[in-house]
């Protein structure tokens, strides 16, 4: 009988360990002497030197930042201002848009990046970091939108009318009362919006410029050439920044659900 | 006067929504399948001449061999998911809430780590005198390199590896929300364990399963990148063949055409998903 109540238990580490292996993998052969994967050669950190002295590396990474960077903040600024809006007015089309704005998300990816090849040089834009933050600012959008409307609906309505009633203007309570109140959401979704654009391959490879490579495209072509180690190196460190912002992310939405009282969100 | 200047302001606000929707979202789409239906030129580029040779086309046995192939990938990755992934958010929603917590966040790391990182440690594992063909070697269960990279089997590794996540949080979000209370009175009225789960927990974590499906489904149809880095040349999703069209031989009204039906065949999973559920959200998607 108490075996039967442990064998979930037993699923559960079975599968998390499984789901842990390559990333563990990729992280131990960053540590690797020897050029083969395969091979084990002892212990040095010879390929994070190189990493480092690898230009074309560096300077992926660094769109790839900035990318990241500019697309998650304009989702931000538009998905939160339409979220609020949307809880004043709603025009016949509204609904209607809203689900536009949220499809990036739900169409295959490959479908958008062919989507935005063909219209981005229908229009004549030149490829290149501007179609590129175009393209992650659509998909960043709706991680955003979606997150403060939920928070917005489990908000207490009361809270900004009194404000109101009390004779402050519509930008005040907004200000004062409606943005602290959101404001976890809309770092959390800024958040998640970062780390989709800093990963994202699928839509990037399609929009992306000769001379413009994101960190993900360059990995993407080294997989498909030939890799060196220093990718593992690079691996490897992206692993912690990823982990770093994906703890900060949990850290905000603690805070979050602390801060929401009795109705709850649907996050 | 003053609720007139309230509105102006609130419809300020949607206005970037709008346009942004409109010119880079509802435009790209509109001329997607506007490009479908135009020819294509000699050497380059596109005609403005009606067609309906680009779906014509699709009907080419070549081609509809690459629908039923992805088709096919798509139904054995998810059925694979289902099975590893309904049982893990099943159980994790038993657990205290404290494992709850750690256990989402174990699962959220590596879903959040680059998809290529992920994939790149499966090519080590699975390459010729590999990792995986290390161990099976040592142990002395095989004598020769499997050398499964580049095969099937790897790449539907890839896939499952690649979609999981997905279903154990739409499961895991529905059996969250489950009165347990009730499988209980099931069981004190006597069914059996089974029998209390098909009819009480199955048919109350149905949504989170069938959203689950959905959000496996879609992905698996476009991830054309995990066919390419596990499946070398040999597997041909219709993914790869859209990028082919796009890329390489630069036939994008075809690849539009391709696109608009993958795209049509999604939407009609979501459209059945939610006559089914009555469910406007898909569950567990952020």
């Amino acid at each position: 009988m108490k075996n039967r109540t442990k064998l979930p238990n037993v699923y559960l580490g079975i599968i998390i360990a499984i789901m842990y292996l390559p990333i563990l993998i990729v992280i131990i052969y960053s540590f690797n002497t020897s050029r083969i994967s395969s091979i084990w050669g002892g212990f040095s950190l010879k390929w994070y030197v190189e990493l480092f002295r690898d230009q074309s590396i560096l300077e992926a990474l660094k769109n790839s930042i900035v990318l990241a960077t500019l697309s998650s903040l304009a989702a931000a600024f538009i998905g939160t201002i339409a979220a609020v809006g949307f809880t004043r007015v709603k025009l016949r089309s509204s609904g209607f848009v809203e689900y536009l704005s949220t499809l990036p998300i739900m169409i295959p990816e490959i479908i958008l990046g062919v989507v935005f090849l063909i219209y981005f040089s229908l229009l004549g834009l030149p490829f290149g970091m501007t179609t590129l933050i175009i393209a992650h600012t659509a998909f960043c959008i709706p991680y955003v939108f979606m997150l403060v409307k939920a928070r917005l609906a489990g908000m207490d309505k009361n809270l900004a009318e009194a404000a109101r009633d009390l004779g402050a203007s519509g930008p005040r309570a907004f200000l004062d009362i409606t943005f602290p109140l959101i404001l976890p959401a809309i770092a959390s979704g800024m958040l998640l919006a970062f780390a989709m654009s800093f990963d994202d391959v699928v839509i990037s490879i399609f929009v992306t410029g000769v001379n413009t490579n994101t960190l993900p495209i360059k990995i993407y072509t080294q997989l498909k050439t030939g890799v060196t180690p220093k990718i593992n190196a690079l691996c490897t460190l992206m692993f912690f920044v990823t982990v770093m912002l994906g703890l900060l992310f949990v850290f905000i939405t603690n805070i979050t659900n602390k801060r929401t009282t009795t109705k709850e969100s649907s996050q | 006067m003053k609720t007139k200047r309230r509105n102006g302001l609130s419809l300020l606000s949607i206005m970037p929504l709008y346009l942004f929707t409109i010119v880079f979202v509802a435009g790209p789409l509109i001329y997607l399948l506007v490009l479908s239906f135009l020819t294509r030129a000699e050497v380059w580029g596109v005609v403005n001449k009606f067609t309906l040779d680009n779906y014509r086309n699709i009907l080419d046995p070549i081609y509809l061999k690459t629908f039923a192939e992805s088709f096919k990938l798509a139904i054995l990755s998810t059925s694979l998911v289902v099975l590893i992934g309904y049982p893990f958010g099943y159980f994790m929603a038993k657990l205290s809430a404290a494992w709850k917590r750690y256990m989402m966040l174990l699962i959220m790391i590596p879903f959040w780590i680059s998809s290529l990182i992920r994939l790149y440690g499966w090519i080590i594992i699975f390459r010729a005198n590999g990792t995986l063909d290390g161990i099976l070697m040592g142990i002395g269960i095989t004598s020769a390199p499997l050398k499964l990279l580049y095969t099937y089997p790897a790449v539907v590794v890839g896939m499952v590896y690649a979609l999981v996540p997905f279903m154990i949080f739409a499961v895991y979000s529905s059996a969250e929300k489950l009165d347990w209370s009730m499988v209980e009175a099931a069981r004190d009225l006597g069914a059996t364990r089974w029998k209390a789960f098909t009819t009480v927990s199955l048919k109350m974590t149905l949504p989170g399963l069938l959203s689950g499906i959905v959000l496996t489904f879609i992905p698996s149809m476009g991830l054309f990148f995990i066919a390419d880095l596990l499946g070398g040349n040999k597997i041909v999703l219709v993914g790869n063949l859209i990028q082919e069209q796009l890329m390489k031989a630069h036939n994008w009204p075809f690849a539009a055409a391709l696109s608009v039906v993958l795209m049509v065949l999604t939407s009609l999973m979501i459209f059945l998903y939610r006559r089914i559920t009555n469910v406007k959200e898909l569950e567990g998607l952020i």
